[in-house]
Formats: structure tokens, C-alpha cells, sequence
């Protein structure tokens, strides 16, 4: 073949700006064609909100959502049910002009501070002493409550009885009881622990710093986790991370109870919400500790995690999102009851609500609520989520890397007390 | 074009000389104006996008990375050149060079020697050329976040039911956790896999292309003047020859390399030890950091790493000099 016949040296060429300008055309068409839920403007002088949730797992929810949104007169409501990666969504939608007017999330202090949300103590007023004291702590910045919390999510372990009969042991108490529970229970193809894809660097970050008995920030904002305690739970966490008896690599995350139910793990961190699903699996076979304290000041540890709604300042009409927010999450009780109740399990952040939750108030569920109030730890608002990424690359440096702690915890340090001058 | 407009006074048309001269004027200018027009017609959209959506943006980005810009785009506390040094002292984006710098080292190499082994298998076929060229080419029409969730969720599952534990099933080796262990780094396994199979065609078009150019004279000449086919002529006249392209392939696969994002998205978690530049970028600036000072300082640093390793090997392999 000559040279002449073959235009190959400008085909390479050629090809790659075609292929790169319709690879840039294809991502321009779908930054454009996103749904932003906003529809055509408003319909019939009505105002129209837009409203983001991030995308459940339990089967139901989003059908749920729809018809809350849609039981809804004074506006029209377009919900988004966002997969994937939510707060990253969320936190680019919330500094353009597409993003949403009423979202879930939780509590965070620059949110606030910067102004892209706003105060929701009117329409909260009324109903103030019906929300408990910590969640509305957990939702508070300089004395204003700006989130209404719709669900609380206490997370613990789960553990199979029958393996742990099986293997001649007890559910776990002390963190090193936890390292032998594991060893003992990994056999068979069935391996002893799950906590997520990265070795429960990342979910177990806070918990493992309040089991050592430390804080994470104290109460007017200083760091608080760089104590001995922190190291020595570091260590712990390394010796369980190295006995080779963590399920790692599972097709799905910690949030979901598929490894535990479909036995890859005979332990898994996960949160009440997956228990109606557990018990479907496994029916009784099942049951729920707090993560074990570590050292002489150690503590047993719940996460309350849980998600709360809140309004953008950037909302188009921020008067009808609050007065949207204030129809669902204040005043139609039926409704929050179902989304807490009827699907997955979460516990009603109403003191009302919760004394009916007759779900909750029997067997391993009612277990839960007692962990939930006695062992439970909450968000703390000050806590951002840069400071949540610092404390996850300490904890999966020192405990997946195998770093030296000490150094770890110093260096976290210096970069959270960075971020917290950026807040003050 | 100028035939046209000498000619062009209609008839019948008012014979007063203001308009025809202004008519004149008009059409005399028209052959340069309308090539003028043409050139904005076919440049201006270009130029506008350009404009809009790159020097604004890095303008912009500049702009921002002189500012504490928490949680906004128009930010009002001016910081100087303070996220600049917080960025370039040791920390996860410093960390994040290291692991892009040792991701190109291995992928780099590897793709650049595989890609020119597979164009001289696939120029020596005789047989079913074209669908050994489009089978191997292939693969770079796949989507990066597509091959990521297969290579993760069936390939490389760390669970003893995925592709790769099962095989090792066999020989009776426990499951491995690919990508969810450092020791032994498997994760890189997975990492530099799926990127050779995405992009090992693509390259090896390029060498074949530039294969096709060398004139077979040149072997001719060499087999007589008592050249051994294979590696002797390998050496000497295909390398040589290649000297373009190679250069080309290089630097082609180190910008690649330097946005490597997809794949370690979307394999590994949010991890220190496997978080190149624009992943880290990602999470601090657009993720939920929303820090976009930090970020546009780091997006700055990494341009201007990118300019001078393009002007370093353009220094050192003369890219571009050889066609001229």
C-alpha cells in the first residue's frame, strides 16, 4: 500500500477531534437537556417548587414522595429522585441557578452561614416542643433552626444468631471482642464483618472517635478529636482491619443490607431503615449491638444519622416552599408516619408521632429506639463535610494504609482547624 | 464575485448618482467584506465558544482562586495567594500528584508498547484485516463509566462469586478484594486494566496509520543491501519512521493519564491513596466541599503542570519539528 492511497496520518487526527468534539457536543446536549423539575413555569398562577430528595433504597419510597407532592394544592411540586452521588448533586445544584427550593439533606453550618438556606423558626413555631431536643440541636446555627427534621436513622450492628451459635460466641461488648467475634466467624466463604467498600473508613470515622470516649468538636467549636483515646482507637481499628476478616468489595455498600442477607457476612454496620428488608431475608435470625467502646474510656456508639428538609435561598418563591415545607413535614402527620413507617424503618423525630409508631415498639425494632436514645450521637452542624472527608482520609490512611497514627490524627488536626477559621 | 457587482446596476433603476455610487460602493466592497464575513461565519462560532466556555471560565477560575470562595462563585473576601500555598503544601493534593505521576509511569509505558505490538500484529495480517483493526478499536467507543461498572461490579467484584475470584476459585486461591485493599495493591490491577482495554485501539490506529506511511521502498532497499527482516529492520527503519507519531502518542497518553477521572470515580471510593488531581479537584470544589478557591487553585496548578510537561517533551522529542 503506498502512501499516496492511504490518508491514514490525517485519519488519527481527524477521528479524534470528531470523536472529542462528539464527546464535548454529547456533554454540553446533557448538561442543557437536564430536568431541572421546574416544568414550563407556573401552571394556573400557581407557584411551582422544586423538590430533591436523594434516592432511597427501600422499594416504595419514591411512589410515596410523588403523592405527597402531589396531594399538594396551593403549588405544584416536581419531585427529583437523585441516584448516585447526592451531596456532590446537591451542592452544585444549590450554587446554580437550577437547583432545587426544597431539598433533604443534613445539618451543615457553611450552608447556613453562606446563606444559601434560610430560617425555618416561623413555620417550626408551633410545633417546637414536639421535635426532641437533639434534633433540633443538630439543626440549629447561632440560635436558628434552619432544618425540619423528617426522619431519624440510628445505625448499629447487625449480626446473624445463628452463625455466632454456630461459631460458640457471644454478640461483641468490647472492641477487641469485636476483632475475635470476626476472626471466629469468618469461615466457609462467609466472611466475619462488612462495613462498606472502604473498610469502614468512611461510615465509621465519627462512631470510632465517640467509642473511644473522645469528641469530635467541643462545644464552642474547637477540635476535640486528637486525643490518645483517638490513636488507640486507630490502632484497634487497624488490628480488625488486618485480620483479613472484613468483607471487602461487595457489589453494594454499607447502606444496603444485600451482603448480610445474601450471607457473604455474618456482621454488617447498617441503620434501621434496612431492617424490615432483614427481616424479610432472615426473619428472626438477626440481631443489633451498638459498636463496642474502645479503651478505659470507651463507650458503646450509635450513629444517628437521619435526613432534614430544608428551603434554598435561592428558592423562586421562598414563601410558598416554606409554606410547602410547613404543609408536609409540620402538619401532615399521616404522611410523615408513612414515610418513617411504611416502607423501610425510621424513627419519627415528633415525640407524637414516634408514641404511635407501633412498629417501632416491639422486638429487635424497639431494641433500636432504646439504642437510638441511650447510645445515640448526632450530627454535629459545625461538623462540615470537608471536615468529614479530612477525618475519613485519617482514619482510612491509619487504618487501610496502615500509617502511623499519631502523625495522622496531628495532621487532621492542623487541616480541620483550617477549615473551622473558614467558618468562624 | 467582482464580475458580478460591475455589472450589477439594475435596470431601470433610478438614474440619480447618490444611490448607484452608494450601490457601487456597497457591491465594490463586497468582495473583501464578504470574505471578511465568511471568515467570522466559519471562525466566530468557534471563537465564541472558545470565549465562553474556556478563556471565561479560566479567567474566572483565576479570579476565584484568589478568594475565599466557601459555598459561592462571586465571593467577596480576597485572599491573595493564600489557597495557592495551602494547596501546594503537603497534603491530599500534593499526595494526589503522587498517585497521578505513578499511574502515568505505569500506564504510559505500557499502553505505548502494547499499542505498537498489536499495530504490527494487525499490519502483518493478511487475513480479515478490517475486522481485526475494528475489533481491537472497538473498545474506545465504550463509555469510561460503563467499563468501570463492569470491570467493578462483575470482573473485579471483590465477592468469591466475581469473574476473577471465580477463575482464581479453581485453582483453589481465596478471593482477592480487588479494589478494596492496599496490600497488595491489586487496585491498580483494575485501574490500569480497563484503561488499556479503552485505549489500547485507539492508539494502535495511530500506529498503524503512521505504519502505512513508511514507504516500502525503504525495506526494499534495506533487504538489499542484506537487512534481516524482523528486528534489525525493526530497529532501523520502523522505530526511525515512527518518530511522529510516537512523540505524538506520548504526549497524547500523558494528558489522558493527567485526567484520569472516570475510572477512578467510579471504581474506587473516595479514597487518599488512589485520588488523582481532578478527582481530589472534583470533591473539593464541585463535591461537597464546594470550595471553590482551593479548587481553582489546584485547577490552575495542574494546567500549568500540564503546559510545561507539553513544552518540556516538545523541547526534548522536537514534537512537531520533524514534519516540517
Amino acid at each position: 500500500m503506498s502512501p499516496e492511497q492511504n490518508p491514514s496520518r490525517s485519519f488519527g487526527r481527524r477521528s479524534f477531534l470528531r470523536a472529542s468534539g462528539t464527546v464535548a457536543a454529547a456533554g454540553f446536549l446533557a448538561a442543557c437537556g437536564g430536568n431541572t423539575g421546574r416544568g414550563g413555569g407556573s401552571a394556573g398562577g400557581k407557584a411551582a417548587i422544586s423538590q430533591w430528595y436523594h434516592q432511597y433504597g427501600e422499594a416504595g419510597t419514591q411512589q410515596a414522595a410523588l403523592r405527597y407532592a402531589k396531594a399538594y394544592t396551593k403549588a405544584d411540586v416536581s419531585v427529583q429522585w437523585i441516584p448516585g452521588d447526592y451531596a456532590s448533586k446537591l451542592s452544585s445544584g444549590l450554587v446554580s441557578s437550577n437547583g432545587p427550593d426544597v431539598f433533604e439533606f443534613h445539618p451543615d453550618v457553611q450552608m447556613a452561614k453562606s446563606g444559601q438556606i434560610v430560617p425555618l423558626d416561623d413555620i417550626i413555631a408551633d410545633v417546637k416542643s414536639d421535635f426532641t431536643e437533639k434534633d433540633l440541636a443538630a439543626n440549629s446555627v447561632d440560635g436558628k433552626v434552619y432544618g425540619i427534621r423528617m426522619i431519624d436513622d440510628p445505625q448499629f450492628l447487625y449480626y446473624r444468631k445463628s452463625l455466632l451459635e454456630k461459631a460458640g460466641v457471644q454478640p461483641p461488648t468490647t472492641f477487641d471482642e469485636l476483632i475475635d467475634v470476626s476472626r471466629k466467624l469468618d469461615k466457609g466463604g462467609v466472611k466475619g464483618l462488612y462495613l462498606g467498600l472502604k473498610g469502614g473508613s468512611d461510615i465509621l470515622a465519627s462512631p470510632l472517635i465517640w467509642a473511644t470516649g473522645s469528641e469530635l468538636l467541643t462545644a464552642d467549636h474547637k477540635v476535640a478529636f486528637d486525643t490518645p483515646a483517638t490513636v488507640e482507637g486507630l490502632k484497634k481499628m487497624r488490628e480488625l482491619y488486618t485480620s483479613k476478616t472484613l468483607l471487602l468489595g461487595a457489589p453494594t455498600d454499607w447502606w444496603d443490607p444485600s451482603a448480610f442477607t445474601q450471607g457473604l457476612t455474618a456482621m454488617q454496620w447498617c441503620g434501621l431503615w434496612a431492617m424490615p428488608g432483614i427481616q424479610k431475608a432472615l426473619g428472626d435470625d438477626f440481631g443489633i449491638v451498638p459498636l463496642p467502646g474502645i479503651g478505659s474510656a470507651g463507650r458503646p456508639v450509635v450513629y444517628n444519622g437521619g435526613w432534614s428538609t430544608y428551603v434554598s435561598a435561592k428558592a423562586k418563591d421562598v414563601d410558598a416552599a416554606k409554606a410547602f415545607v410547613k404543609w408536609l413535614w409540620i402538619e401532615q402527620t399521616k404522611f410523615q408516619e408513612d414515610w418513617c413507617t411504611s416502607y423501610g424503618f425510621h424513627i419519627p423525630p415528633r415525640k407524637s408521632l414516634a408514641a404511635k409508631a407501633t412498629k417501632l415498639q416491639s422486638g429487635t425494632a424497639a431494641e433500636a429506639v432504646k439504642l437510638f436514645e441511650t447510645k445515640g450521637h448526632y450530627d454535629d452542624p459545625y461538623w462540615t463535610q470537608a471536615m468529614m472527608t479530612i477525618s475519613q482520609d485519617m482514619v482510612n490512611n491509619a487504618v487501610v494504609s496502615g500509617k502511623n497514627p499519631e502523625s495522622e490524627v496531628a495532621k487532621a488536626r492542623t487541616r480541620v482547624e483550617a477549615e473551622l477559621k473558614k467558618i468562624a | 464575485m467582482t464580475t458580478i457587482t460591475t455589472g450589477g446596476a439594475r435596470p431601470g433603476a433610478t438614474a440619480s448618482p447618490g444611490p448607484a455610487a452608494k450601490a457601487k460602493a456597497r457591491r465594490d466592497g463586497h468582495g473583501m467584506r464578504g470574505s471578511t464575513r465568511t471568515f467570522w461565519l466559519f471562525a466566530g462560532p468557534f471563537l465564541a465558544g472558545l470565549l465562553l466556555f474556556v478563556y471565561v471560565p479560566v479567567g474566572w477560575s483565576f479570579y476565584l482562586s484568589l478568594f475565599q470562595a466557601q459555598n459561592t462563585v462571586t465571593p467577596t473576601k480576597f485572599v491573595g495567594l493564600d489557597n495557592y500555598a495551602d494547596i501546594l503544601t503537603e497534603g491530599p493534593f500534593t499526595d494526589s500528584l503522587w498517585t497521578f505521576t505513578l499511574f502515568a509511569l505505569i500506564v504510559v509505558p505500557l499502553t505505548f508498547v502494547l499499542a505498537l505490538a498489536l499495530a504490527l500484529l494487525v499490519h502483518r495480517i493478511r487475513v480479515a484485516r478490517a475486522f481485526f483493526r475494528s475489533v481491537f478499536f472497538i473498545p474506545t467507543a465504550c463509555s469510561y463509566v460503563v467499563a468501570s461498572m463492569v470491570w467493578k461490579l462483575s470482573i473485579f467484584n471483590g465477592v468469591r462469586f466475581g469473574l476473577a475470584n471465580t477463575v482464581l476459585g479453581w485453582f483453589g486461591i481465596e478471593p482477592v478484594a480487588w479494589i478494596g485493599t492496599v496490600s497488595p495493591p491489586w487496585y491498580w490491577l483494575v485501574l490500569v486494566t480497563v484503561r488499556l482495554w479503552l485505549q489500547l485501539g485507539f492508539y494502535m490506529i495511530l500506529f498503524l496509520a503512521a505504519l502505512q506511511q513508511i514507504p516500502k521502498e525503504l525495506y526494499e532497499a534495506a533487504w538489499t543491501d542484506g537487512a534481516r527482516p524482523g528486528r534489525q529492520t525493526f530497529r532501523h527503519i520502523t522505530l526511525p519512521q515512527l518518530r511522529t507519531t510516537s512523540v505524538a502518542v506520548i504526549l497524547l497518553l500523558l494528558i489522558a493519564a493527567y485526567q484520569a477521572f472516570d475510572e477512578f470515580y467510579n471504581l474506587l471510593p473516595n479514597t487518599p491513596y488512589a485520588r488523582p488531581p481532578l478527582v481530589y479537584l472534583y470533591y473539593t470544589a464541585l463535591g461537597q466541599g464546594q470550595d471553590f478557591g482551593h479548587g481553582s487553585a489546584g485547577a490552575l496548578v495542574l494546567s500549568a503542570l500540564i503546559t510545561m510537561v507539553t513544552l518540556l517533551q516538545g523541547r526534548i522529542f522536537g514534537f512537531g519539528k520533524a514534519d516540517s
